[in-house]
């Protein structure tokens, strides 16, 4: 009855593999402390804090990396937590889009004059939240992460005081992530149900060894769990909050959703599905087929209507979603080192796109309808000239870094014999095109109609603080560098699969 | 009858008594005494002040945060009560994670009064 | 008649599913909440009748997490709301409908 003096083994911790969680997960404590203890910080001091931390987390992230190359994937905490090289990868790229975020953030704060230490600690632990979900060896940790991601950016979307569109935008955003998270969560007991197992390993092998002569419950799992994850990456047709959501949120979170909170989300897609129920990808692949092709299509055909370039670019970030589930469709090695290393450019064209946004958005963060953007070639020939590059990035044009990333996927399709999922994904990207090509028109071609208007001298673009100015000019840099030698990420991202360890 | 049954059948026999017994009093008493109702007597009794409004009157939505305080304090206590049950087995190792755990929640109280949330408006 | 698993499992499906279709067809957030909840308590039902029928105590264990991140998620939600309340009274998701296409 009473507690026996019989000690419970306590689990093996690898405390070096849990450094960048630990990093980002003290820098959010930390912060907070201080932010409570002491009333007024000086306003850089949050912004810089969480830079410094996201840096941290990418320098750490390189003698784990030597680490797992070496000695291989561990597992650890009686098989819950795992390590490998795409949980690195993730966290390697969630650290970049932390470093993005909060650059942007601190100048989005300051002319918006709004509070800010809040968005610094919730940016921080919701990339806690991602780390944990790429390096969740269990299907429990990997909700646990996933809600420790979404729960943060609920509120991050919310933190515009005086936009009612923002907290809108919360709203939404978090009626149909909890309805999502829900779905997850359902399918991880189904299937926890059918296996006898929450542990990835386990599940594993289980369905590698066993024959089901009753599959019904295991199959609905995997439904709903694709259902679950596809809310988050916003697959079509569970894309409905994405636009809303983008447009409403602050752009600077809305850069975090769309690199920060996808990277996680097909983290935990290749891992639970390409890795865990790899065996059984036959079941599965049909049902990601028919996600990827209405993914691709809806989002590039329904973001050429738009015009407000927020909702375009969360269309297109859509379009983006149906390529890489065109990866995780492949269910093999080259698809999912395709995935990683779309997730890689990806992460840099929607830190750089949403920077330029952040920038012409403007005081009040309201000028985004794609008149605000006519004329920007001849006012301001940089901020232009980087958005068409990023633009022109995500359009996959060939010596940008979006070529590799597409080909990639392509490639990993036709490599898998799903010619028909190539095809389509091919015409929506020349589909998606045309979205770019509309705002590289209203750039260049179009010159405002305004000029002697009195609205002409109200809608000018402020000169870019330096945050996004270095966020813009190192995401240019690297999208123009990697189209041209895709080689390093390609390879890192070819040594990131994933591999499951038992524990 | 089972044993299982039997030993809940004192209970029932108890609480069928408890009610009988106040259910009598107290319908003896309302036949014995007399009932002269006045707006004073069946006005609503509110510690001798006089009662303001109707009773469905709705409360400021500022008093939902210390719901909200609560229910987010009060749940977390769901993995204190299995840790203390087995505090010994647990050790050093246990102590040291209940007391990270119970740190930032405390953290998370503490930044709540710096912000006056817990305030009484 | 015996009470199986399935019994639960059923029950458990038939309020997840109650849930679900709340959420998608009331308009009142607080009602919105609730479905989220009855959908989260449904999946606590269903772990917990798997663990028992499979003699495992993950189950068990799960349940305790489902339900501490289902009180945050709520907490934030809410909060959200009460933010979204001292602003205007009377939000009905209706009403929120700036964002548009």
């Amino acid at each position: 009855m009473f507690a026996q003096a019989e000690t419970v083994a306590t689990p093996e911790v690898l405390w070096w593999a849990l450094v960048p969680l630990l990093v980002l997960a003290g820098a959010a404590v930390l912060l907070l402390t201080v932010a409570s203890l002491v009333r007024r910080l000086p306003e850089w001091l949050p912004a810089a804090w969480t830079i410094v931390a996201g840096l941290a987390v990418l320098v750490s992230v390189v003698p784990l990396w030597n680490e797992v190359q070496d000695d291989g994937a561990r597992s650890f905490l009686a098989g819950a937590v795992g390590i490998d090289g795409s949980t690195l990868f993730v966290t390697a790229l969630l650290a970049v889009a932390v470093v993005a975020t909060a650059l942007l953030s601190r100048a989005y704060l300051t002319r918006e004059d709004l509070p800010g230490v809040e968005l610094y600690v919730l940016l921080l632990l919701s990339a806690a939240g991602g780390v944990v979900m790429a390096s969740a060896n269990d299907l429990i940790v990997l909700f646990l992460g996933l809600e420790l991601l979404s729960i943060a950016v609920y509120v991050m979307a919310a933190l515009h005081l005086r936009r009612i569109q923002s907290q809108e935008a919360a709203l939404k955003y978090f009626v149909l992530g909890a309805f999502a998270s829900a779905f997850l969560l359902y399918g991880i007991a189904l299937v926890y149900g059918a296996t006898g197992a929450t542990g990835l390993a386990r599940i594993a092998g289980y369905l590698s060894t066993t024959i089901l002569l009753e599959d019904g419950m295991l199959m609905a799992g995997f439904g709903l769990l694709l259902v679950g994850l596809g809310f988050k990456v916003a697959a079509v047709p569970f894309h409905a909050w994405a636009p809303d959501v983008y447009q409403g949120a602050p752009t600077p979170v809305v850069a975090w959703m769309a690199a920060g909170v996808k990277a996680a989300g097909f983290a935990a897609l290749l891992r639970v599905f390409v890795l865990t129920f790899g065996s059984w990808s036959g079941e599965w692949q049909p049902a990601v087929w028919g996600l990827a092709i209405l993914t691709v299509l809806g989002g590039s055909v329904v973001a050429v209507v738009q015009t407000d370039v927020k909702r375009m670019l969360a269309y297109s970030s859509i379009a983006h979603a149906g390529f890489l589930l065109v990866g995780v469709q492949a269910a093999s090695d080259r698809g999912t080192a395709a995935v990683l290393t779309y997730l890689g450019v990806y992460t840099l064209l929607a830190c750089g796109s949403f920077a330029v946004v952040t920038v012409v958005g403007g005081a009040g963060d309201d000028r985004h309808g794609i008149d605000a953007y006519r004329g920007l070639g001849a006012r301001r020939p940089w901020l232009a000239g980087a958005f068409a590059v990023l633009l022109l990035g995500q359009a996959g044009v060939p010596f940008t870094a979006g070529f590799v990333a597409k080909f990639g996927v392509i490639a990993a399709a036709t490599e898998g014999h799903s010619y028909a999922l190539a095809g389509i994904a091919m015409v929506s990207a020349a589909v998606a095109a045309f979205v770019y090509l509309r705002i590289l028109v209203a750039l260049y071609m179009e010159d405002r109609h305004l000029e002697d208007d009195d609205e002409a001298g109200a809608v000018e673009v402020d000169p870019a603080p330096w945050g996004p100015r270095i966020v813009i000019t190192v995401s240019v840099a690297l999208v123009l560098v990697l189209g041209v030698v895709p080689g390093p990420l390609v390879d890192l991202a070819k040594d990131a699969v994933p591999v499951l360890v038992g524990g | 009858m089972s044993e299982f049954l039997r030993s809940w059948l004192v209970l029932v026999v108890f609480g069928g008594l408890a009610v009988a017994v106040v259910g009598t009093f107290l319908g003896l008493g309302s036949l014995l005494r007399p009932q002269r109702a006045t707006e004073q007597k069946v006005m609503n009794y509110e510690s001798g002040v006089d009662p303001q409004g109707d009773r469905w009157s709705q409360s400021n939505i500022r008093y939902y945060v210390f719901a909200l305080m609560f229910v987010l304090f009060d749940v977390e206590v769901v993995f204190i009560f299995p840790w203390a049950a087995r505090l010994e087995a647990y050790g050093m190792f246990g102590l040291v994670e209940m007391a990270i755990f119970i740190f930032i929640l405390a953290l998370g109280l503490f930044y709540a009064w710096r912000k006056r949330l817990l305030r009484w408006i | 008649m015996d009470v199986t698993v399935a019994w639960y499992l059923t029950l458990g499906a038939v309020l997840f599913t109650l849930g679900a279709v709340g959420l998608l067809v009331r308009r009142n957030p607080l009602v919105m909440f609730m479905c989220v909840e009855l959908m989260l308590n449904a999946v606590n039902l269903t772990f917990v009748s798997l663990g028992d029928a499979l003699g495992d105590l993950g189950g068990q264990v799960s349940v305790f997490f489902v339900l501490v991140v289902a009180a945050a998620e709520v907490v934030v939600g809410l909060g959200i709301i009460v933010a979204i309340m001292r602003r205007r009274s009377g939000a009905t998701v209706d009403d929120l409908s700036v964002l548009r296409g």
